[in-house]
């Protein structure tokens, strides 16, 4: 498929659903207090912009999720990566990850506001806890798929293990390292706004709560747009990445 | 033949697997075999007969369960640089240039950049990659990419080239082209060379002798010596003498074949 083909289904996509939302809102088929017109949205984002809230919003959003995520990435990477590579390190991980994996993040946030507060270390400690354990398994599963052939063959060339180690199974596993660095970023999102509609006085999720208690539903929106294309910029950047820090990898 | 001195020599060697679920499959049962320096031998044989099971116990990735690998009169042990290996999968290093890839054996022996560099362009270019040292794996097609792997193994200079079906997973033209390639390769090195492959024209066209193994347990079933003249071309695949190797070898691949099937 050729570039142009791809980009024209993209703008048919964006451009049936403006005007879905057009039809539906200017029509009159839905009344404003579900779906405010584009206009209205647009109207209520530069009140926020105005007021200087959207900043604070987006600004105490993201040093959570970044910092959360981050935190969670340091840790969890060199610990999949061993745990899918020794034997020992999975016995080790395998039965308290797999546990703590099923536990609902937000069941454990009664707990995590009782141990670190209310204040922007908890949203943090959500955001970690939501991304580390299953990015502990997605890298160990990556680590462990690395072709048998790939590292026998270095062994073949006279490496060592230690050398095997750094300098094949590690760099082999980049690309599905990046590729689910950008997933759990994903994930952290989600997290996040669990995290802000509970005991939050700032964030995306809670301007999105607090909205809803004045029956702005215009706010909503714009707290959704916002974190939709937060999102998209995010995953643009990781793609980006991909291809600067990767270039031979197949996907890049 | 002339009379050259063993290179490798397998004595006595048994390769037992256990099963997941209790009980054990003998995949090489007592083998021996011999390779003379500069000698080019093929082992041909059913799939599953264990053919590259003794390639990895020789090249010290599988452990025999009994017997010996004695490489110019030492046992080996583990997997070293002296017995270089080219895999029917592809094993380039995908974050490695083809020059990154071929360096990398002699940067392993602490050589200094410099000569690890001349020595990646002499075997780059010996397989015909010139032009290409920059690229990276996923930029080559499936021939270039083991011809790459095949400069990689040589550049670490071994003592023998073990080569596991290295043409199997490409189209039946580059394939021949491969093995033109290879002969021309041999012909400038003499490599000691073991190469296991289940084609039998592969086979009797490379090789100085070929094994003809059976299947479970794997054994040497015959040896056939090939005393078509040397160099090689693809040509020699239309002459009289060809032919009647191809049928001897043959035949004693049917046989096993059809034991294989009867034992289900």
């Amino acid at each position: 498929m050729s570039r142009r083909t791809y980009l024209s289904g993209v703008g048919l996509s964006i451009a049936a659903i403006a005007l879905v939302w057009t039809v539906l809102s200017y029509g009159g088929v839905v009344p404003p207090l579900f779906l405010p017109s584009p206009s209205d949205v647009v109207r209520a984002a530069i009140a926020l912009l105005r007021e200087g809230s959207l900043p604070v919003h987006m600004r105490a959003s993201l040093s959570v999720i970044v910092s959360g995520w981050a935190l969670a990435v340091v840790v969890a990477v060199p610990l999949g990566i061993l745990m899918g590579t020794l034997k020992f390190v999975e016995a080790l991980l395998e039965p308290v990850v797999d546990f703590v994996r099923y536990l609902p993040v937000s069941a454990m946030i009664p707990l995590l506001i009782l141990y670190v507060g209310i204040g922007a270390a908890e949203k943090v400690a959500v955001i970690f806890i939501g991304t580390f354990f299953q990015l502990v398994l997605l890298v160990a599963d990556v680590s462990s798929n690395v072709s048998k052939d790939l590292l026998d063959s270095a062994y073949t060339l006279g490496a060592k293990e230690g050398t095997v180690f750094s300098r094949v199974l590690v760099p082999a596993t980049l690309p599905g390292v990046m590729d689910n660095l950008r997933i759990t970023m994903g994930w952290a999102w989600t997290y996040l706004i669990v995290a802000e509609l509970v005991a939050a006085d700032r964030g995306l999720g809670y301007l999105i709560l607090d909205s809803m208690r004045g029956l702005f539903t215009d706010r909503i929106f714009v707290g959704l747009f916002v974190i939709g294309l937060l999102g998209l910029a995010f995953d643009l950047v990781f793609k980006w990445m991909h291809r600067t820090l990767l270039p031979w990898s197949p996907k890049a | 033949m002339t009379t050259f001195a063993a290179k490798l020599t397998i004595k006595d060697v048994t390769v037992t697997f256990q099963r997941r679920r209790g009980g054990s499959v003998v995949a090489v049962d007592r083998l021996d075999l011999v390779v003379r320096d500069k000698e080019f031998v093929c082992i041909v044989g059913p799939s599953g007969c264990g053919k590259s099971t003794l390639l990895r116990v020789i090249a010290g990735l599988t452990r025999p369960s009994s017997g010996d690998v004695v490489l110019n009169g030492a046992r080996v042990g583990g997997p070293g640089a002296d017995r270089g290996m080219v895999f029917q999968s592809y094993t380039l290093f995908p974050w490695l240039t083809v020059q990154g890839n071929v360096e990398f054996g002699p940067r392993l022996s602490r050589h200094p950049p410099e000569l690890c560099a001349r020595i990646a362009r002499r075997y780059i270019d010996l397989v015909g990659l010139s032009g290409f040292e920059h690229a990276y794996p996923k930029e080559l097609s499936g021939g270039m990419m083991q011809r790459a792997a095949i400069a990689r193994a040589l550049a670490n200079d071994p003592e023998i080239l073990l080569m596991d079906e290295p043409f199997g997973a490409l189209d039946a033209q580059t394939r021949t082209l491969m093995q033109e390639l290879l002969l021309s390769v041999w012909e400038q090195t003499h490599k000691t060379v073991l190469f296991v492959t289940h084609d039998i024209d592969e086979a009797v066209l490379l090789a100085d002798r070929v094994y003809v193994m059976t299947a479970r347990p794997g054994r040497i079933k015959r040896e056939v010596h090939v005393s078509l003249p040397r160099p090689r071309t693809v040509d020699v695949l239309d002459s009289e003498e060809f032919l009647h190797l191809r049928r001897e070898v043959h035949q004693a691949i049917r046989e096993e074949s059809l034991k294989v099937l009867k034992e289900g």
